[in-house]
This record gives structure tokens, sequence and C-alpha cells, in this order.
């Protein structure tokens, strides 16, 4: 067993899977990287070995499910949200954290007329940015558009040229820290988690790993402590999603095609309350046992599960659930947008032409 | 100097040998080549596993849309090249590579020059001096990037920071983060890097030119900067030609700096063919299209090094294999 950071993770998994020396039990992210996996041959189907847990966890397996065979069992799942550093909106006289995207523009004003930094964003790794790009399709886009676009890999629904008009205008209202460009997303005390971290800057949109990653980034390993607040994205006006519906995501367990019996037993017992319990109590994540979600600890995260199992749907992050391939080349050309230099057409043009040449 | 000793001709040319010798000769001939492919056997079974045979792969696994798992199935021919050719971003990271590869030569052929002549004379601290000059090209350039990147932080590094004691403000994105500035940063760091091996083999090459020539103009009344520009730099020549191509070969492979300082970005300003493959392969696992490109960076660092060889580095070579004395 050995523990590394996410990104060496996949990049050792992929490797591991092209030389057929998969580790027994692996994380597994769903989507259109666990499709890849499974077209392959690389993955075990579990529908039947762990049918009870299955039936435990409820819809949050349609993730990891492929063709209706659930290939692995998810552990922790959550949603992205804006983390911020409460004392920092009290200075600025924010007194609810914004629930609309006016009220949200409000806020990064008085935040700036205090002489703070609102928003930080690692632009430099890509994602992180693509993330306010997934946010208002999930907002503009209606469910079925979503789905379907997943299946068919579709982007002409004009709703996703309204996510890049969206993600144009608050690029132009330069809420980010400066340098957000070159800004990596969470190594060191200047990545985007470390300035939220360290009280350079209000908030920052990012996954439910952010307090543990600004733990990691803070000398006293706390992170920002009690002064951490969560809030769901905000409403826009006009859009066709459900304003409930959330982006996640979350890691799962999956077990290799050809490991022994014994490696699913041991995903069971991963699963099992006492396990998730105590991952939960540690506050290493968000447990997918309906039976344990009682015992988050932390009021942000306690806050944040509660916001994900009232949401009608989780929408995958895109980059996943579409593969990385057409992922890849989507994140590109949104962080060209940050850049100023494409536009709403051009990030679903990209999109499609990579999506084309997949199929 | 040690004249070589004249091998037999059969050994470097054998079809040439084999007709015209006594028979005689045949059993030594023998062994001579049994001698030969065990001693090269080793460096040639090397050579193979981990050159030849990682072309040939990457040279199949081009022929073929594939992400990575399972078996090449999905032949496609010649379609990777023409989706990487037709590539924008990958075109502008050949102009980018061109673009180091001229830059490196120009900035830093007369400043290595410079400081090379410079440290050539006796003074005090000369040792410290060329090891100062040297050290960032010993330093890993992996951790080297790492420490640049954290100088060159917007708003709060050390280098804005110095900016800012003489009143001057960074750029808004930072030096790295803004797409018109990030290149000629990249050379900045670069030149640094790599200036050390400049000078050390310019001084390496200044040993060898003959104190009584320098010696002579001076007699003839040549000042300094004439005795440098007139006898030492001509002799230098092979020194420096050889420098430019292991530039050229290095600017035309870089991956490490760009990697850790952009990532290729910002807005693809800073992407080489190196970054450009192994964000193709390893992001966005289109392991096809990546070893395309690969084999596209390996075509035309081939033939710029062949057409170095063959037209600047050619003399230079031919007097290396036969010593003048022998001549």
């Amino acid at each position: 067993m050995e523990a590394m950071q996410h990104e060496d993770m996949l990049t050792q998994l992929d490797a591991a899977f092209q030389a057929g020396d998969a580790p027994d039990v692996y994380m597994e992210r769903g989507g259109g990287e666990l499709a890849d996996h499974v077209e392959a041959g690389l993955t075990k189907d579990l529908t039947d070995a762990a049918a009870e847990e299955i039936e435990l966890l409820g819809g949050t397996v349609q993730g990891w499910t492929v063709d209706d065979k659930v290939y692995a069992l998810p552990f922790s799942v959550g949603v992205v949200g804006f983390w911020y550093n409460t004392e920092m909106f009290e200075q600025a006289g924010i007194t609810e954290p914004p629930s609309t995207w006016e009220e949200m523009y409000d806020a990064i004003d008085q935040l700036k007329a205090a002489g703070m930094e609102p928003i930080s964003v690692g632009a430099g790794d890509k994602w992180p940015a693509a993330h306010y790009w997934y946010q208002f399709s999930l907002r503009h886009c209606s469910e079925e558009v979503l789905t379907d676009a997943v299946q068919s890999l579709d982007f002409s629904d004009e709703c996703f040229i309204r996510a890049g008009e969206e993600v144009e205008q608050l690029v132009a209202a330069e809420p980010f820290n400066r340098g957000f460009l070159s800004t990596p997303a969470q190594s060191g005390p200047t990545s985007a988690s470390g300035l939220l971290a360290t009280e350079q800057v209000a908030m920052e949109m990012q996954g439910h790993w952010e307090p543990g990653v600004m733990a990691g980034l803070t000398e006293d390993g706390e992170g920002l402590g009690d002064k951490l607040g969560w809030f769901p994205f905000p409403e826009v006006e006009g859009g066709e999603g459900d304003p409930e519906a959330q982006l996640g995501g979350g890691d799962a367990w999956g077990v290799a095609a050809d490991a022994p019996e014994e490696a699913v037993d041991f995903v069971k017992y991963m699963l099992s309350d006492e396990v998730q319990r105590g991952f939960a109590e540690r506050d290493m994540g968000l447990p997918t046992n309906p039976n344990v979600t009682d015992a988050v600890a932390d009021p942000a995260l306690a806050q944040l599960l509660e916001v994900r199992d009232s949401a009608p749907y989780v929408q995958l992050y895109f980059d996943t659930a579409f593969g990385q391939s057409v992922g890849g080349a989507m994140n590109d050309a949104i962080a060209l947008m940050f850049a100023g230099q494409a536009t709403p057409q051009d990030i679903v043009d990209d999109t499609q032409a990579a999506a084309d040449a997949e199929g | 100097m040690t004249v070589l000793p004249v091998a037999p001709r059969g050994t470097t040319d054998p079809p040439a040998g084999r007709s015209a010798r006594p028979a005689g000769a045949r059993g030594r001939d023998w062994r001579m080549a049994a001698e030969i492919v065990a001693f090269t056997a080793p460096a040639l079974l090397l050579f193979a596993l981990f050159v030849v045979w990682p072309i040939l792969r990457a040279v199949q696994f081009s022929a073929f849309d594939w992400n990575g798992f399972g078996p090449l199935v999905d032949f496609v021919g010649l379609q990777n090249y023409v989706r990487v050719l037709a590539d924008e971003v990958f075109v502008a990271a050949v102009g980018h590579n061109l673009l180091i590869v001229v830059a490196s030569i120009l900035v830093q052929l007369p400043l290595g020059l410079a400081i090379a002549l410079l440290l050539n004379r006796r003074m005090r601290g000369q040792g410290m001096l060329r090891t100062i000059i040297f050290v960032p090209y010993v330093l890993s350039e992996v951790i080297a990037g790492v420490v640049w990147f954290q100088l060159l932080q917007p708003g709060r590094g050390v280098v804005e920071g110095i900016l800012g004691t003489v009143g001057l403000e960074g750029p808004y994105q930072g030096f790295l983060g803004t797409p018109e500035l990030a290149m000629p940063t990249l050379i900045v760091v670069l030149t640094w890097k790599y200036v050390g091996l400049a000078v050390l083999l310019f001084l390496a090459g200044l040993q060898g030119v003959p104190h009584e020539l320098t010696e002579a103009a001076q007699i003839d009344g040549a000042s300094w900067w004439q005795t440098q520009w007139r006898v030492t730099i001509p002799l230098l020549g092979p020194t420096i030609r050889m420098w430019m191509f292991l530039s050229m070969i290095g600017s035309l492979q870089l991956f490490d700096m760009v990697w850790i300082l952009t990532g290729g970005g910002p807005a693809n300003a800073t992407t080489t063919m190196a970054t450009f493959l192994v964000n193709e392969g390893t992001k966005r696992q289109n392991y096809g299209i990546a070893a395309a490109a690969s084999v596209v960076l390996f075509v035309i660092a081939l033939v710029m090094a062949v057409l170095y060889q063959r037209f600047v580095l050619r003399r230079d070579t031919a007097d290396a294999d036969v010593p003048r004395g022998v001549r």
C-alpha cells in the first residue's frame, strides 16, 4: 500500500494499467475514465458481488455504472462550491454569503473596495478555471441536455454558449488573484488554495477536499480553522438548470479484473459503517454510507454534505465525465478564455472537434 | 601530439579489402571481427533496447488511435500526423522551439565568449567566479525551475520585490502569466541556466590556443582586443561550432524548464514540441497523437543534426579523425 498525491496517482495508475500490473484495489474516478477501463477489460464487475453495498449507497453509484453494471463503490463524494474566509467577508461588510450571481458581483465589489483580492483560481492547472464553465453550464443547461451530452457528445445546445458568456463576464469583472493565469491549483503557499489558506484572498471555488489541502499548506496544519465557511455555486438568472443541482464527483474503490475474491471483500469492508464512520470522524472526506453521515464533525463540511444530499442530481466533473481526451480539449479552451483568447463559441467548437475525433 | 597507430585497412573498409587481399589475412580478419563484436555488443544491445526499440514503438503507436489502455487495434495510418501538423498549437510550438534555438545562440554565444575570455585572464577569485558561472548548469533543471517559479511569483516574488524598491511594478499577471512576456522570461532563465556550459566549453577550448600565437601577436603590437578577435576566437572555431550543435539539439528537445515554469502556457505562449506531446499523451490520453508528435520532433532534430554535421561540423570532425601529423 502506498499513499501519493492525486495527480501522481493518476499517472502511476495509467502506467500500471498499460504495463498490465495494476494494483488489486485502486481508486476509480468514474465517468469516461471508467468507461475506458471497462472497455479495455481492466476492471471487475461488482454488481452481484457487492449487491448489498450497492443498494445501501443508492443513487450515488450512478457515476460508476456502465451499461447497468456497477464497477466501483464510491467512498467519498462531494460537490464543488465556494470556500470563503468568514472574517474577511465580515470586514468587507458582507453579511450573507451570496446566493445569486447579482449578489456575488456585489460581494466582489465590496471585497475590492475593502482592498482585498476576492477570488483565487489556479488557472495555471486549467481544471480549476474550467470548473467555472462546468458550473455555469450546470445552471444554464437542463438535466436532459447534460445527460444527453455525456452520451452523444453533442454540445450544440445554446446553453453551453451562455455558460461561456457568463465566464467571459466574470473574468472581465477582474475578481481573480494577481497572476491567476500562472497560479497552480494546490501546490505550495502561493497556489490558489494556499492563497486562501494564508488569508491573501477571500474565497476560492473548489471541491470538498479543500480543507484538507489548506491544512497541508499552513504551518500550524489548521488551514483557515474556524474562519472557514462554504456556500454553493450561486444561481443564475434565466437558467434552465435546476438551481439545486450540484457539480461534484468522488472517489470509489475499483477492483482490478484479475484480482482475487479477497480484494472484493476488502472493498466491501471499506464501505462498512465502521470504516466509513472513522473516515467521517477524522474529516477525511464525505462518507457515502448513509448510516454515518451524522459523523461529519466540521460544520463547513456538514453543510456541504447537506447540499449534496438534497441535490436532485450531482453532475460529475465534465472532464471526468467526458473522458480525458474531450475533457482535456475543453479545459484547454476554457483556460484560453481566462487569458482572453477564446470566445464562448471557441470553447464549444474545440470541445466538439475533440469529441468528433474520438467518435 | 601522439600519432595514432594506423589501423589495418580491412577493419574500416572490409568490402574493398576482401577481394584484394591474400588468403593468409583471412584468419586475422575473422579474429578482428570477433573482437569488434565482443567489445561493441554490450553497447549495441543497450542502444537497441533503449534507443532503437522505443523509436520503433513510437512509430508504431503513431499509426493507431490509442488511449493507452488495451491492445492497439484502431489503425488510422497517417491520420495522427495530419492532425498534429494541422494543429495550430503544434505549429506554434515548432516556431517556439526555433525561436529558442536562435535566441539561445544569439544571446549565449557573445555572453559566453565574453565571460570565458574574461575568466581566462589571471585575476583574483578566478576559481570562485568560474564556479559561480557554472553552478546553474550543474543544478537539476527541475530544482532551478521551481526556484525561478517562486522568484517570479506575481506580486509576491523576489523579482517584483526588487523592482518595487526602484518604484517599478510587475505586470498584472506576472512575468510567467503574461502571454507576451512568458517567452522572453523563459529565455532569460534558460540563458542563466545554460551559459555556464558555453563558458566551460569555451574555457576548455581556450586552453588549446597555443600561448606562442597570442604572445607573437602581442609582440607584433596587437592590443588585447585585437589578439582576442583575430587570434583566439578564430582558433576557438571548432569548440564554438560544437557548442552550437549541443545548444541547438537541447533547444529543440526543451521540456523540463518550460513544464515547471509555465506548463506551456499561458495561452500556449511557451508550448514546445515536447510539452505538446506530453500534454497530448499523459493529460489527454491521445497516445497516438503524442507518438506522432514525437516522431515529427525526432525527424526535425535528426534532419537539423545531419545538415549541421554535413555542412558545419564536417571540417572539424575530419580534422579529428586524422590527426594533422599523419597527413
